[in-house]
């Protein structure tokens, strides 16, 4: 019994204080008005839960095979296939992995998937354990449905959910990319972990996206906003878009692996929701 | 009854130390009963001693190398300085200590040992790291060669296994000497201290630096192991400390060959083979041991000559004269390493990383007038090099009993490649022809012509008649 006596005298005295942190936190978080909401958007539109094994859901996903011109715009290294060794789901997760093998002309295969619909607008959230280690580049994105010779990017418009830097297993970045504003002059902010990693655990990477900005959430935490006031040129961003996952070995974001790179790496998604205000 | 020990408990916990084991004395141990931990302090040295921290320098070293230092600090009021010596210094050869808590800590809620550190010249640090105690250093852990610079800097020794230290008492240890122009310099370490960083990650453990080594080896051998543990840092800087064995745990796919002990030792038990592989926080260890035994050793064929026949250098038959060393060290050319080792209460001498090598025996010297030949028995393992050219030197020192001095005379005897066969030991006995063979005092072994023998096993070293 003095034991539970004891516990409540000090739950007491942290009670008080925390009532005088909360009185504090209050007076400046009403002052500012910036009362946090990570996403308003709650009607689900489409959702992957890779709860069956096997191959992809074709109905939802397409993958791109290949090199695309010029590794995929970026020198990227990898070769991406349709194999089970680079892609499959099991236990309820899908599993993208990035192996060191020679493949049709390249050194290193992986995957790469693109969504067959397209939306314009909505709350994009995937629940993803990423890899790690030196030139290593997994990223969940959007891009314009229209890209292509007639709008070529990047005034189709790329909204970069999540792009990661092997060598950086705490930080992820969040990008717009249009006319002015692509590649290395993107619109971005960067977010990283206190305390943890994004290569230990799963964690959740999203954006609300509306005509007048896009949020971008990792877990619980809205890190940044990007308006139209923020682009130095067009908001490209009105019209429909397709998601894309991939997990790139190489390029000129992370640059080459290394001898300490590990391979096969793996990146783990375990939901792809996405929802309509 | 346990409600109020634990009422105690909150009051000091060596008084809830000491009614726990009363009342468990009391009553028997029931499914509720709570252990008593130790300290989960994560403090060494902030701005001082952390409490129950020593300062133990090792033997010669400089013992005043550490000190507290008020005027150069990171953050707070005061760092650790360390002073390292220059070369030759009276007041020892370089710097080192163990910084132990005696009490023990309970570090399993952390995944590092971190610092701010800075020198006063960019330098290499030979050696840091935690879990040496002064005792059994079980769960020593060591940063070879950790770089600092001019700069405040922090660094981070991570932890191996983190819920093996539930009672380190090694808080923190280094060594460093001088710098290869042998100067001593001057480097600081501040807020050090236990962390739980959560970005110790993808551990990449690893024993005998991750080679999977082939060793022929026979019954009663032992083998240490060595394990090393690879973190990847928030900075995405894979960083490798050694750690000691006992944070693997070992297996060994036939305990009748080859049996390991927690500590890390292979003992060899029977013939066959057996492979020894390791794992660290439940990761499989890169690297492995293959172990092929082909048996009990065989011992040199016991000798059979009349003591009295006999004058033995080395030989678990006869009575010895006393040795000077088996194993002179000439600097700085010499390679080759010792060992004795015994199979069965049989001794042997076994050189390895050979070149040359010699046998001291100058206290007295042997006449060997009556006795002019010369025996021994010698065993290659594994295989004669192609190249194998052996050549055996005897030096008789001379009427002044001392090597040098003018009057020393040397028989060399070559050996023909030929007479050569391994895994077994074969006899070699010659006669000495020097004219004076009343004052030998060494006999030299060594390859010439850029032999390439590394190994070899000696037995039953005697003079004859």
């Amino acid at each position: 019994m003095n034991k539970t006596i004891k516990y409540k005298i000090n739950a007491k005295a942290i009670l008080v204080m925390s009532y005088l942190l909360v009185a504090v936190f209050l007076i400046t978080g009403c002052a500012n008005d910036d009362t946090q909401t990570v996403a308003n958007f709650t009607k689900l539109v489409l959702q992957d839960e890779f709860d069956t094994d096997g191959a992809l859901n074709n109905a939802i996903w397409n993958y791109e095979i290949g090199t695309g011109e010029n590794g995929w715009g970026n020198n990227e290294l990898q070769y991406y296939t349709d194999r089970t060794e680079n892609i499959t789901v099991q236990n309820d997760v899908l599993i993208i992995t990035a192996r060191k093998e020679s493949f049709n002309g390249s050194s290193y295969t992986s995957a790469r998937i693109i969504t067959k619909g397209e939306q314009a607008y909505g709350r994009y959230e995937a629940r993803i354990r990423l890899p790690y280690g030196q030139g290593i580049w997994p990223a969940f994105w959007l891009l314009g449905a229209d890209c292509g010779p007639a709008v070529i990017w990047p005034q189709c418009g790329e909204i970069d959910i999540m792009e990661y830097r092997g060598q950086e297993p705490t930080t992820i970045h969040g990008s717009v990319h249009g006319n002015g504003f692509s590649g290395g002059e993107a619109i971005t902010k960067s977010y990283s972990l206190l305390n943890d990693r994004f290569d230990t655990g799963f964690h959740v990477f999203g954006i609300e996206w509306a005509p007048e900005y896009i949020n971008y959430y990792v877990d619980d935490v809205l890190y940044n906003q990007i308006t139209p006031a923020d682009v130095p040129g067009e908001w490209v961003f009105d019209h429909p878009f397709k998601i894309i996952i991939n997990l790139a070995v190489g390029g000129s974001f992370v640059g080459a692996p290394n001898i300490e790179t590990i391979f096969p790496q793996t990146m783990l998604i375990d939901y792809v929701r996405v929802y309509k205000k | 009854m346990k409600t109020i020990k634990n009422s105690y408990l909150k009051i000091t916990l060596l008084l809830g130390v000491i009614f726990i084991t009363t009342i468990s004395c009391e009553r028997e141990v029931s499914e509720d009963i709570e252990f008593a931990t130790f300290p989960k302090n994560d403090e060494v040295f902030v701005d001082g001693f952390s409490g129950g921290l020593q300062y133990w320098p090792f033997g010669g070293s400089k013992l005043d190398a550490f000190s507290v230092d008020n005027e150069t600090k990171y953050q707070g009021s005061a760092s650790m300085r360390f002073d390292v010596p220059n070369y030759g210094d009276p007041e020892g050869a370089y710097a080192g200590a163990v910084f132990p808590d005696a009490t023990g800590r309970d570090l399993s809620d952390f995944d590092a040992l971190t610092f701010w550190a800075k020198a006063s010249q960019a330098s290499t640090i030979n050696e840091i790291g935690f879990g040496a105690d002064f005792e059994e250093n079980k769960y020593l852990v060591t940063k070879q060669n950790l770089r600092i610079s001019t700069n405040w800097q922090k660094y981070t020794i991570p932890i191996p296994d983190a819920y093996k230290l539930t009672l380190e008492k090694g808080m923190f240890w280094y060594a460093e000497g001088p710098d290869e122009n042998g100067n001593g310099y001057s480097f600081w370490i501040d807020e050090l201290k236990f962390e739980k960083l959560g970005t110790i990650a993808q551990p990449q453990p690893a024993i005998f630096d991750g080679e999977d080594v082939v060793l022929k080896s026979f019954t009663g051998a032992i083998i240490e192991i060595t394990g090393t543990q690879t973190f990847n840092l928030a900075s995405g800087i894979n960083e490798t400390v050694s750690a000691a064995p006992s944070y693997f745990t070992f297996s060994s796919t036939d305990p009748d060959v080859a049996r390991v002990s927690e500590l890390g030792i292979v003992s060899i038990v029977g013939a066959g083979s057996a492979k020894i592989t390791a794992s660290l926080g439940g990761v499989k260890a890169k690297g492995s041991l293959n172990v092929e035994v082909s048996g009990t050793f065989e011992t040199a064929p016991v000798p059979t000559r009349n003591p009295s026949d006999v004058i033995s250098i080395f030989s678990d038959t006869y009575t010895n004269v006393p040795v000077d060393f088996f194993n002179g060290y000439w600097e700085p050319y010499q390679t080759t390493q010792s060992t004795n080792f015994t199979v069965d209460g049989n001794n042997m001498i076994s050189y390895t990383d050979f070149n040359f090598v010699g046998n001291q025996f100058a206290n007295p010297t042997v006449n060997a007038t009556e006795m002019p030949n010369l025996h021994l028995n010698m065993y290659i393992p594994d295989e004669v090099p192609a190249n194998m050219d052996f050549l055996i030197t005897i030096v008789d020192f001379g009427a002044d009993g001392a090597e040098g001095g003018g009057d020393d005379t040397r028989e060399q005897v070559f050996f023909d490649k030929a007479i050569w066969t391994a895994n077994t030991w074969i006899t070699l006995e010659f006669p000495i022809t020097l004219a004076n063979k009343n004052n030998i005092g060494l006999i030299i072994y060594e390859n010439i012509n850029f032999s390439s023998l590394k190994n070899f096993y000696l037995d039953n070293i005697y003079f004859y008649k």
